[in-house]
This record gives C-alpha cells, structure tokens and sequence, in this order.
C-alpha cells in the first residue's frame, strides 16, 4: 500500500533540520542517521548520509537517481555469504 | 494475414484475443482497442477487411510496445541495480525481488532446482525432522 500523496513524502525532522543546517553553512559532513524510513529529497542529492543497518552506519553517497526512495534501501541488513561446499553457479 | 507492430500475426482467433499477442497489450487494452474502433471484438482476424486492420495498426502505434517497452523495463531495472539499491541488488542475484520466501519456492527466479551440498549438521536435522 502506497503511501498519500496528500500528506506528502515523508522525512524525519529531524533529519531535514540536519541536512537544512548543512546546507545553510555550506559544510559537507557525514550525516548519521537511523531514520531509514525517510523518503529521498532533492535537497539529500550530493551529500553522503551513513545510514544505520542494525549493525553499523553504512555510508551512502545520494545521486539524482535515488529521489523518491527511502534510504534504508540502500543501506543492506542482511549478510549472506554463501553456502559451504561454494562452487555452483556464478 | 494481420501484421501489427512488426512481427506479431495472430490468426484465426476473435480479434481482442489476437491483439494480446502483441507484447504490452493485454485482454484490457485490446478490448479498450476494438470498442475505439467500433470492431466486433468477435469477429476473427482472418474476416477483417483491410481497412479496419490499417485502424488497428494506427490505434495500436498509440501505446508502449514491443521493444520499447521491453526497453523501458529493462532501463528501470538497471537503475535499480545502477543505485545499488535493495530492489536491485535483488535483481542482480536474480531473486524475489518483492520479499517472499526463498527458504523454499522462488522457483521462477531462482531456476531449477539445484541441489547444494549440505554440511552434516544439516543432514541430521533433515532425518530427524523427515
């Protein structure tokens, strides 16, 4: 189920009050944030966020191309590394 | 004989039927088509007079087909797999994409199954549970 378009995209205040701050003193740093479920702004393009997985801050530079989706998309939960034996396809 | 964008010559069957070879037109689109037109939906493509089936091939120009909608899906996934997005990392494994199971079925992506060599510790649990 899709979000409202009504209400708009959502973002952590958060969030935004950061990258605002940043924007506004012109400085470029690493933003660390949890807030997965934020959506993709404009504003985010060009800066790099790191983004919680659980785990660690997975650090995650924001290109045009990822407006409109949420930045735990790119930031990976799970680890698989393979079954043993290997081999198989690939 | 029907040509309609390109290669697609269905036969013998009722025209809204036969429109759904073409790649991109569904049993939705062709009927939405052949009402446009004011065709008889029923009618077989092999009794369709020439002119109606120049009606078809212009109706059919307006929508995204073949190709070019083959291209399109395939240049939204590679922008998936290009911002290394969770979708597209997905694709790139070729697995479910939209978060189903794959302990078991996914067989559509994965393929035919391939049995994978399974430590002994799994073997045992496997007679157990069997």
């Amino acid at each position: 189920m899709a979000r409202s378009l009504k209400k708009g995209p959502y973002i952590d205040p958060k969030l935004a009050k950061k990258i605002a701050a940043m924007e506004r003193s012109g400085s470029k740093r690493v933003v660390r944030t949890w807030s997965r479920r934020s959506m993709i702004t404009p504003e985010l393009v060009g800066h790099t966020l790191a983004i919680y997985n659980g785990k660690k801050f997975f650090p995650v530079y924001i290109t045009e191309n990822m407006v409109g989706h949420k930045l735990g998309e790119f930031s990976p939960t799970r680890t698989f590394r393979a079954h043993s034996g290997g081999g198989g396809r690939r | 004989m029907a040509r309609i964008a390109g290669v697609d010559l269905p036969r013998n069957k009722r025209v809204d039927i036969a429109l759904t070879a073409i790649y991109g037109i569904g049993r939705y689109t062709a009927v939405q088509i052949v009402t446009d037109l004011e065709i008889d939906p029923g009618k077989k493509v092999d009794t369709l007079a020439e002119n109606e089936i120049g009606q078809l091939r212009d109706k059919v120009q307006e929508y995204k087909i073949e190709g070019d909608l083959r291209r399109e899906i395939d240049q939204n996934i590679k922008r998936l797999m290009d911002i290394n997005s969770y979708r597209g990392l997905r694709h790139r494994r070729q697995l479910p994409v939209r978060g189903q199971r794959t302990n078991t079925n996914a067989r559509t992506r994965k393929g035919k199954a391939r049995t994978i060599s399974v430590g002994r510790k799994a073997k045992e649990a496997a007679r157990k549970g069997g």
